[in-house]
């Protein structure tokens, strides 16, 4: 822990460290440009899919779904720089405990209420 | 627990080595709003279920491919995404303690944001004109009130943008500021993450 923090806290003598990107724990030109390109690509992707259609429609569900997904990682690891560095452990178990919530939040309401919606439908 | 007792080791060892501990408190501070940022995510999800419900009742008016236009939507984005990356030149100039940078960026990010809450009030006033408001069918409350949330984030984080450059200016890069600067860098990413979600459940997954 010592070790790290050590290492994450370079901060007065900054400027650009030699040991680049990873665990200067605010990124760097490169780290940004990348997460900045990656998410254009991620973007124009599903947009170009939706707006001139060319694939089944499940097909393109699912892939402008798992496009938003990898955008919302990459948004993570490149804007937000979380990563697994002893620095970052408390923000990513935060943010694990957040995703399993919402995940069973939004899961859970949306089964409630379509299966309310289809057995009040049944007849 | 345990990590507040290693926690408050850390800033012990920092405090006897050659660290300002302004910096450690200032980490503390980060987190915190770390912590903020998560309830606020699941808030959102919360608007998301709803608007998920909602999706299909409407109530004889429009549906969501009757009045999205992407091309619109994709230039909201776009100005959304260029303003995060903006906010990051802001946050490496902050670090190398380049204050005229700092201020240039982030008033670059402003307008970029600036950009975006126009579009989306335009959007807003369009669709009310043309008698599709919030209360024409639960899919436009729905719609209304997702978008919306998202949009007074984003006001909310300008306002907070404003007052930081006033800030800087008057006061400088101190440890204060940059804390500040760091968790606002937080919320203007964070805004973006969530607007990939609205771009794709509701713009995207409407159109279809």
């Amino acid at each position: 822990m010592a070790n790290a923090a050590h290492s994450n806290h370079g901060h007065d003598a900054h400027g650009h460290d030699s040991h680049d990107s990873h665990d200067d724990s605010h990124g760097s030109v490169k780290s940004y440009a990348i997460g900045f390109i990656l998410s254009v690509i991620l973007t124009i992707i599903p947009f170009g899919l939706v707006m001139y259609p060319s694939l089944p429609k499940v097909w393109t569900l699912w892939i402008v779904l798992a496009f938003a997904v990898i955008q919302v990682l990459v948004h993570l690891v490149y804007f937000l720089h979380l990563d697994r560095s002893a620095a970052q452990r408390n923000n990513v178990i935060a943010f694990v405990f957040a995703a399993m919530v919402i995940v069973l939040l939004v899961g859970l309401s949306l089964w409630i209420m379509f299966s309310i919606h289809t057995v009040m439908m049944a007849h | 627990m345990s990590n507040l007792v290693t926690n408050a080791g850390h800033t012990h060892v920092d405090e006897h080595g050659h660290d300002d501990h302004h910096h450690d408190s200032g980490e503390m501070t980060v987190f915190g709003f770390w912590l903020y940022l998560m309830t606020d995510c699941i808030l959102f999800a919360s608007i998301f279920a709803v608007y998920a419900v909602l999706v299909n009742n409407v109530a004889g008016g429009p549906s969501g491919h009757d009045i999205f236009e992407l091309p619109y939507v994709l230039g909201e984005t776009a100005c959304l995404l260029l303003s995060s990356i903006t906010y990051g030149f802001a946050m490496l100039a902050l670090f190398k303690g380049n204050k005229k940078a700092v201020l240039g960026w982030l008033a670059i990010t402003f307008l970029f944001g600036l950009g975006f809450i126009g579009m989306e009030i335009n959007e807003f006033h369009k669709l009310i004109s043309e008698g599709f408001g919030p209360s024409r069918s639960g899919f436009l409350s729905g719609f209304f009130t997702l978008v919306g949330t998202h949009g007074l984030h984003v006001t909310s984080g300008l306002i907070w943008m404003a007052i930081m450059m006033y800030q800087v200016n008057k006061h400088g890069l101190t440890s204060t500021n940059k804390t500040r600067l760091s968790c606002l860098s937080l919320f203007w990413h964070f805004l973006d993450v969530v607007w990939i979600c609205v771009f794709t459940v509701v713009y995207l997954m409407g159109t279809l």
